[in-house]
């Protein structure tokens, strides 16, 4: 069992960087929408709502260190990667338009699409989760075996 | 160890969170000041309509959406400010009609313009807004009862508005707020500076402030 007291458990570490992750996520989303102005669309509201908790709950699962912390983890990260990756697949035009649920915002807004560099917004929102599942998968492979 | 490490970090994102956004908006007003003075076009077309006089030497530009209720909120003291430095501030009024059929709104708004009644109508429709607008949306036919109130033609207005012109008008307007930045109705700019912090006191200030600059005594 890892005890906080003796350091840099390497399990400790991974969870560690699943919870760095979610944090950057969440401070970079807050990033768009209140310094760049960006108006979130409905599917980003869904993925928040999938991301947003995992900043409180991985960051409680490191003190002291619990390994129950996975279960309750995620599946919320599993739900957030799905809505990321049907957001990802409406980008990339693969989804029909008529399907789409995202037009203008609830307020007066344009619309949700911006680039960042290479990378859109929602691409950033799946590598996230993909990061912190893959992470949590390894996580729980190491603790079990 | 780890607890130092958990807050170390905690406290590095969130110190680049605020460093980014300090960053950020400095870069965004150098921008705009720069294109204040290099393209001014950006911020004035010559088929904006102005209110107040040419010579002004302070200009409030308006990214304005006939169906926007904040925009509406807004007119009484923009008019205010107006009437208060005459002479001394004039506002251009841009189109950046984001909601649902306010397009169309512009369209009238245009055709009432060649009657010359666009400020009267301008006004009547932000008063009257709850009348034409539900969630947010234009509904049209109940417009169109509203406009004889300030003595427009609607006959020629339904023709009017149908012009070719008017579609260049919205589309440069929407153009130059992608340019701006501008996301949100209203958008505000005063001589080439965003409205910030947002509001009603903040926009009374800078108005004051401008005019002052321009015109010491």
């Amino acid at each position: 069992m890892a005890d906080s007291a003796r350091g840099l458990d390497p399990n400790w570490i991974l969870l560690f960087s699943a919870w760095f992750i979610a944090c950057t996520s969440t401070l970079g989303s807050l990033f768009f929408s209140y310094v760049m102005d960006f108006a979130p669309c409905v599917l980003c509201w869904y993925q928040r709502i999938c991301m947003f908790p995992l900043v409180v709950i991985l960051a409680r699962g490191l003190f002291p260190f619990d390994r129950s912390v996975i279960k309750y983890a995620l599946p919320l990260a599993g739900v957030g990667w799905l809505l990321a990756a049907y957001h990802n697949l409406l980008h990339a035009g693969w989804i029909p338009a008529d399907m789409q649920p995202c037009a203008k915002g609830v307020s007066c807004t344009e619309e949700y699409i911006e680039l960042f560099g290479l990378l859109s917004i929602p691409a950033l929102a799946l590598l996230s989760f993909t990061a912190q599942i893959s992470i949590l998968i390894v996580l729980k492979r190491r603790i079990t075996e | 160890m780890n607890r130092i490490l958990f807050v170390a970090a905690g406290a590095v994102l969130i110190a680049a969170f605020f460093i980014g956004s300090w960053y950020y908006k400095r870069e965004r007003a150098e921008e705009l000041g720069s294109m204040a003075q290099e393209q001014a076009s950006v911020f004035v077309r010559p088929h904006s309509p102005i209110l107040g006089s040419d010579d002004a030497r302070v200009t409030l530009v308006k990214f304005s959406d006939p169906a926007c209720e904040t925009c509406a909120s807004f007119s009484p003291f923009v008019k205010q400010a107006l009437d208060t430095f005459p002479g001394q501030l004039k506002l251009v009024l841009r189109y950046a009609p984001f909601h649902e059929g306010s397009d169309d709104v512009v369209r009238i708004l245009e055709a009432a313009r060649k009657q010359g009644k666009f400020w009267e109508t301008l006004e009547m429709l932000y008063e009257r807004q709850n009348v034409w607008t539900r969630h947010h949306r234009v509904i049209l036919s109940a417009v169109w009862p509203l406009l004889p109130e300030v003595g427009l033609d609607v006959e020629r207005v339904r023709v009017d508005m149908q012009e070719q012109k008017i579609a260049a008008i919205i589309e440069q307007d929407l153009a130059d707020a992608t340019t701006l930045g501008v996301r949100k109705t209203p958008g505000f700019f005063f001589n080439g500076k965003p409205l910030q912090p947002f509001g009603a006191r903040p926009l009374a200030a800078l108005i004051k402030a401008e005019i002052r600059a321009k015109y010491p005594e």
